[in-house]
């Protein structure tokens, strides 16, 4: 609130000295604009105390100890037990697996669009890359619901392909957006002088862009698998529908949990000790957020130095 | 004077919004506590209720059908909503009344062979104990199965029936029973189980020890897989004058097409 006394009074000091009358509109414009630019702060301040309150209670109660590194997670059984281990491995082998699958593709998507492909061409790929980001998750996973678990199951003869493995799958896809447009525009920043040179030096093309423009774009593109990072571990609704949901530790071709649909899928019906640890789970789940947006920072900071 | 006009607009339709709220006075309130399984079939039914008498309020706080047992007996509700009948114990103070039957289909593939299941081999099948199809007349594939979150009124009831509480060996625990459905139409290998109004032909419904699930067969208790849904009162102090009449409401004839129309059967009266 103080800030906002001293915005408006600086304001004020600044219109009288200049002799101006006292314009009404610009001075309630210029508090609404505060007040917005504010709103984004207030809201993150309220969402990480909110977290802390009402999930510290539970991480007290189960130990912190059981509750990371427990590997059953039994919320409504006659003895409760909340490890939430395996939702942690899942979440962490599940992003690896898109990262891994998601990261090539989209690097050599983002290589194609600035280095290789005719300007319509890349104008088509562009477009097409940009609806991709533009699709809701619940219909990513209803296709991989309906296509990609079937298909699992059928092409490794498994007995039911809602797994892990289905999980990375529609993972890798949905990270694909952002990997191509931020490593792209990375790839585009390389300076042309760059690429000329390595041409005459009598380098083929190929050995261009793997040994010149994709080193030179490096610091970009890792923001952009970072951002990838944010977005798969972040994701509920698509590997809710894939995924199985069984609270096993994570195996390939097992069905498993995410941290993300630990928190949705009982949210709804949850009560006492189950919900609060529910808001723990939430807690843990900020917390790998921050620690990627800190990463996310310190990679942007670095580059522009 | 363009602005002017619109100011004046912006400022009406403010006033309005404010003013269209809280006109609402409801002059009494009827409590009801209990069962997550109910919270379709009291829905629809207060729903219904409170357009006939707008002058009163239902409420429903879904806390699971122990907690409204505990609501009544406290006193911190008016109605208490169980999914399972009451204990000897328990209805020495209370009062229990059947409102409506909740009928759990088992649904496997279409290409499945398997016709008819009894109560015990679904059990076994959900504990893991028969993992593969052959045992009980199928295809030689293995067993999926397929269950709800653990937090389902669904689930606990399946589970309470099947006896395989806190023993299932789920493959997939899924959020919906539109979900659950899906799955199973799509996986040849799939079981699962499911509200029987909510199932759609693209499954096959199997028979439990030989009875199809009918609003018939759940009516008169042939159809094992089955759960009252229970209003519980205390049986000594009489109900308020509002909640008397949504008890009423809720028990008469007049309640069934919303029990039916909230995918459960209503009782035989």
């Amino acid at each position: 609130m103080k800030i906002l006394e001293t915005a408006i009074t600086n304001k004020l000091g600044k219109t009288t000295k200049q002799a101006k009358p006292v314009n009404m509109l610009e001075m309630i414009m210029n508090l609404i604009f505060t007040v917005c630019g504010l709103i984004a702060v207030v809201f993150v301040l309220l969402i990480t105390a909110f977290l802390i309150v009402s999930g510290v209670p539970a991480i007290k109660e189960i130990g912190i100890i059981d509750f990371l590194t427990g590997d059953i997670w039994a919320s409504t059984a006659e003895t409760p037990l909340y490890g939430i281990l395996p939702f942690i491995m899942t979440s962490v082998y599940g992003t690896l697996g898109a990262i891994l699958i998601g990261v090539p593709i989209g690097l050599l998507c983002a290589v194609f669009l600035a280095e290789i492909a005719h300007k319509k061409i890349a104008g088509i790929v562009r477009s097409a890359v940009d609806l991709l980001a533009g699709i809701p998750s619940a219909v990513y996973g209803l296709i991989g619901m309906i296509i990609i678990v079937p298909a699992v199951r059928e092409i490794f003869d498994l007995p039911d392909g809602a797994n892990l493995f289905s999980a990375i799958i529609v993972l890798a896809i949905m990270i694909l957006p952002s990997v191509i447009s931020v490593s792209e525009t990375a790839i585009k920043a390389v300076p042309k002088e760059y690429k000329e040179a390595s041409l005459a030096l009598g380098a083929t093309k190929t050995e261009t862009v793997f040994k010149v423009i994709v080193p030179a774009a490096k610091s970009g593109i890792l923001t952009a698998v970072v951002l990838g990072i944010g977005r798969a571990i972040g994701e509920a609704m698509a590997v809710m529908m894939v995924a199985g949901n069984v609270a096993n530790m994570p195996g390939l071709f097992k069905s498993v949990r995410f941290l993300t649909t630990a928190v949705a899928s009982e949210m709804s019906y949850s009560s006492g000790l189950q919900r609060e640890a529910l808001f723990s789970i939430a807690l843990v789940l900020f917390v790998f957020i921050m620690i990627i947006n800190l990463v996310l920072n310190l990679i942007v900071k670095r580059n522009k130095r | 004077m363009k602005k002017f006009i619109s100011l004046i607009c912006v400022t009406m339709l403010i006033v309005g919004i404010i003013t269209g709220c809280g006109n609402n006075d409801t002059s009494a309130t009827v409590s009801t506590d209990g069962s997550t399984s109910m919270e379709k079939v009291i829905g629809y039914l207060s729903e219904a209720y409170m357009e006939k008498n707008p002058n009163v309020k239902v409420t429903y706080n879904p806390t699971g059908s122990g907690s409204g047992i505990q609501a009544v007996i406290d006193g911190r509700c008016d109605i208490g909503l169980s999914s399972r009948d009451l204990t000897e114990e328990e209805k020495a103070n209370l009062k229990e009344t059947v409102i409506a039957i909740d009928g759990i289909a088992i649904i496997v593939n279409p290409e499945n062979p398997v016709k008819n299941l009894s109560v015990e081999q679904i059990g076994e099948i959900y504990r893991g104990e028969i993992t593969n199809w052959k045992d009980i007349g199928g295809n030689d594939t293995p067993i999926v199965c397929i269950g709800r979150e653990a937090a389902s009124g669904t689930r606990d009831g399946f589970e309470a029936i099947t006896d395989t509480k806190d023993k299932c060996k789920y493959n997939q625990e899924l959020t919906s029973t539109g979900d659950v459905v899906q799955t199973v139409a799509g996986n040849p290998n799939a079981i699962g189980y499911a509200s029987l109004a909510s199932v759609k032909d693209n499954v096959k419904i199997l028979t439990v020890d030989n009875v199809e699930p009918t609003t018939h067969t759940i009516q008169e208790g042939s159809y094992k897989i089955q759960r009252n849904f229970v209003l519980v009162t205390k049986s000594n102090s009489p109900l308020s004058e509002a909640a008397q009449a949504f008890y009423n409401f809720a028990t008469s004839d007049d309640a069934d097409d919303f029990i039916i129309n909230s995918g459960e059967i209503p009782i035989k009266r």
